[in-house]
């Protein structure tokens, strides 16, 4: 690119002299060799869209088997590989990766870098998730794992499972968790480092607040899992007891060890759809972020908590009640930080001029959703009310309230909001907007009704279920609603097919953005600024704009002109 | 003014929803009870906090909704107000949310004891005199009036329960048990882990192998006859989905009854089971 326009300097200086220059490969070998963090965001971004699809098909499945009772769509072994890599898939594959992509095509330039700290290490981290995810669907050419996401021993031990799909699953965790771990560095290097002048810790974009606090969550959460799966493997191949009560080993560390790791992934999934919408309602509601401190802070102390509550999955095994009481009252305390959230970006519509995008659709939706999952997780802390409802649809429905209305909501803000400038084209405001009512209508037609489900009877993870329980209709409701929803995402991806070739132009700022990766070209240029601005405030395009403004200004109406200075 | 109009009756059928709602379809938003004391009480935990949460969803929906209209961009106001946070503001929603989980702590552990700790059975329960199958290792309640301890073991995909006595007594699926009586269940599992769950008689128990969980239930007199279904909760297998489980209630004597009938049923079972084996032996030898 035109980097060289910037340094027009006279001045000899040492360079440093390269022979046999190779031209910069073009076409498919420039994404497969690329380091730059933008081309490996979307690289990201695209493939684990791709999963998402089949994370999605899985469901529609699944809710088609469900549609009525006594169905025969799918065997039960079928019905029990498609929960398995559903819940999987969107987890390992989508939502984590996903937001990896937002946050290595979007960490650098809201911080005003040129790269992320270690670029080949970045190219690492993705080409080790893609291999995971393709070595985990190749089980589909044997025998898909059947014991669900969580994968609990003994029933996911050799004696009850006994095809590769398990290991095909364990080698998944191990090749995602390396890409995920080794990109987790990557960004705390970059994010402690490599900071635009003067962008202090004050001054931090929210979405990188919760990018930092998700790469240390999984810096402190993986070697759980990692540890764990390495012991089934050698449980279910080597002869080892870990997990197995015949040879004096116990089913619940497996429990213990995954959930020390998963429900800290709750978070890992949830916090940065949280970043980018504290970055999208303020700059739709042109307003600043109510409460930017406690919004910093709450992220932290959701991260410290998140790593004290993992039994509260394990309130219905065979356990002391004052451990169940402890894992209660951690529950309980974060509701606090999240709630603080919640009220904050109300806030911060309050007495806006807020402008009716896509975007903003998206993203207040996420405090009207995620309040539901939140409010489900208060009611499912309380431990001997957990004892009725663990394992049910309520659970099912739960979940879905905070990762789906929270978590993949935000995704589509953010998707929607940085598409201008990852493509340099507007998306299709009515696509969109339409995209986002079948979708917000969808999930709720899909996911209410399974809080009834749940509390009438019906367990998760069954492939059938009796007339007589009475949940037939909730059941089908919820089927038509999967169908909604799924045909507003499509709407969503015909969108983005659209757009790439026939969007409007974005310009450089086309949503009057607070943050840094406004101020450079939409798609950014390979070194994203030839010049780097002070940071002098939490929203330093705003600052930038209003300099431009005053610039621009007929003289004798600024009073004291700005002395020039380099942006 | 149609909109407002409409508006206006989309929140009176919600309020009329909200307010026929306790009443008619009761198991639509709160958990199944009816069975046993334990059951109810979670069910009345489950309500309280409901009602709580009820409260706090209405406010966060409102007031959002209610930003998100009055506050559309308009040519007049291009800018928001340039508010950055109020400090009382905050400290006091985050003291609300605080003290409203210090309640719902409190009421948690007020029907705590309730839920978790067996109660003594009833009058017209199982008697000390009566039984012949209470188990003699346990110790004896207060009253005097026994509990009546039944194994559980999960194994894929059924039940299995033995019964208290001196006589063996066992059942699959169906598990018989007097009314007005504790029951407590000692629940474990021979392969993978299951879950042991019956709605209307309290929460679930993990069976998992290597441990005994505890869970029990106390069926009111009037119920006799009743039978309660359950099933599995915990993803077991293949068909996870068709492990059902059953308690059916019936008066004590009934109990009784029942329990000798099967005792002798696999007394003579098993005797038929040992004439069969002999019977397979004298024929192997000859060809000794």
């Amino acid at each position: 690119m035109e980097a060289g326009t910037a340094t027009t300097s006279k001045l000899v200086r040492p360079e440093v002299a390269l022979q046999g220059l190779k031209a910069e490969p073009r076409g498919w070998l420039a994404w497969l060799t690329t380091t730059d963090h933008k081309k490996i965001g979307i690289l990201y971004i695209f493939a684990t869209f791709l999963f998402f699809i089949l994370g999605g098909v899985e469901a529609l499945i699944m809710r088609l088997q469900l549609a009525q009772p006594s169905n025969t769509l799918v065997t039960p072994e079928t019905y029990n590989g498609l929960v398995t890599m559903h819940g999987t898939t969107m987890v390992f594959l989508f939502v984590v990766p996903v937001l990896a992509g937002f946050a290595n095509y979007l960490v650098p330039l809201m911080i005003g870098a040129r790269d992320m700290a270690f670029p080949r290490l970045n190219a690492l981290s993705f080409w080790l998730l893609l291999f995971g995810g393709v070595a985990f669907y190749m089980s589909v050419f044997f025998e898909p794992p059947q014991a669900g996401w969580t994968m609990y021993p003994p029933l996911s031990d050799d004696a009850f499972s006994p095809s590769g799909g398990v290991d095909a699953w364990i080698f998944m965790i191990h090749l995602t968790g390396i890409s995920s771990l080794v990109g987790a560095i990557n960004f705390v290097a970059t994010i402690h480092n490599m900071r635009a002048p003067g962008m202090s810790w004050g001054r931090m974009p929210l979405f990188v607040w919760t990018i930092l606090v998700y790469a240390y969550l999984l810096i402190a959460a993986l070697p759980a899992v990692a540890a764990a799966v390495t012991m089934l493997l050698t449980d279910r191949h080597f002869g080892t007891a870990f997990f197995d009560p015949t040879g004096g080993g116990d089913p619940l560390l497996w429990q213990h060890l995954f959930w020390f790791f998963g429900h800290p992934e709750v978070y890992i999934m949830v916090l940065p759809a949280f970043g980018m919408i504290s970055e999208i309602l303020p700059v739709f509601a042109r307003k600043p972020i109510f409460g930017y401190r406690a919004i910093a802070a709450s992220t932290v102390a959701i991260a410290f908590l998140g790593l004290l509550v993992w039994a509260h999955h394990m309130f219905a095994t065979p356990t002391a009640t004052v451990v169940l009481a402890f894992f209660m009252l951690s529950s309980f305390t974060i509701a606090v930080p999240t709630g603080i959230k919640i009220f904050n970006w109300i806030a911060t519509l309050w007495r806006g001029s807020i402008v009716y995008k896509t975007p903003l659709l998206y993203a207040a939706a996420v405090p009207g959703l995620f309040v539901i999952g939140g409010i489900s997780g208060v009611i499912l802390a309380i431990f001997p009310v957990d004892w009725q409802l663990t394992d049910t649809y309520f659970v099912v429905a739960h979940m879905h309230y905070v990762l789906f209305g929270g978590a993949v909501f935000g995704i589509f803000a953010g998707l929607y909001y940085w598409f201008p400038k990852m493509s340099g084209r507007l998306m299709s405001e009515g696509l969109g907007k339409t995209s986002f009512w079948l979708m917000f209508i969808g999930f709720n037609t899909t996911f209410l009704v399974q809080h009834s489900a749940g509390l009438s009877g019906m367990p998760r993870r069954v492939y059938d279920y009796d007339d007589s329980l009475g949940v037939s209709v909730y059941n089908l409701i919820s089927t038509i609603g999967a169908f909604i929803l799924a045909f507003g995402i499509l709407l969503t991806l015909i969108n983005v097919i659209h757009s790439i070739r026939k969007g409007k132009r974005a310009g450089n700022d086309p949503w009057q953005g607070n943050t840094l990766e406004w101020f450079t070209t939409s798609p950014p240029p390979p070194n994203n600024f030839d010049s780097i601005p002070r940071v002098r405030s939490v929203e330093p395009m705003k600052d930038i704009r209003r300099e431009v403004l005053a610039r621009s200004r007929p003289a004798e109406t600024v009073a004291q002109p700005a002395a020039p200075r380099s942006l | 003014m149609p909109r407002r109009l409409l508006l206006a009756a989309l929140g009176a059928a919600l309020i009329a929803l909200l307010l026929t709602a306790p009443s008619a379809f009761a198991d639509t938003f709160t958990p199944e009870s009816g069975g046993s004391p334990n059951a109810d009480d979670i069910d009345t935990l489950y309500k309280i906090t409901l009602y709580v949460a009820i409260v706090i969803f209405l406010i966060v929906e409102a007031t959002l909704i209610w930003s998100l209209v009055r506050y559309r961009h308009r040519r007049s106001r291009p800018d928001g107000a340039q508010i950055r946070g109020n400090t009382p503001l905050e400290v006091g929603w985050t003291l609300a949310a605080a003290l409203i989980l210090v309640v719902l702590t409190v009421v948690t552990f007020v029907y705590l004891d309730d839920i978790e700790n067996p109660p003594e059975s009833g009058p017209n329960g199982l008697q000390a005199s009566q039984t012949r199958f209470a188990s003699v290792d346990q110790p004896a309640p207060p009253s005097g009036r026994p509990y009546l301890r039944i194994k559980v073991n999960g194994q894929q995909y059924l039940w299995r329960y033995v019964y208290p006595g001196k006589r063996t007594v066992f059942s699959y699926y169906t598990m018989v048990v007097p009314v007005d009586t504790t029951v407590v269940l000692e629940i474990t599992s021979s392969d993978v882990i299951h879950s042991w769950w019956i709605p209307k008689l309290g929460g679930k128990a993990d069976a998992v192998p290597g441990h005994v969980n505890e869970t029990w239930f106390k069926i009111p007199p009037d119920k006799a006859g009743t039978t309660f279904i359950g099933q599995c909760a915990e993803l077991c297998g293949s068909n996870h989905a068709d492990m059902r489980a059953a308690v059916k209630a019936v008066t004590p004597a009934q109990y009784q009854a029942w329990a000798e009938k099967r005792a002798d049923q696999i007394e003579t079972a098993g005797k038929a089971l040992g004439e069969q084996r002999k019977e397979g032996e004298g024929a192997v030898i000859p060809e000794q």
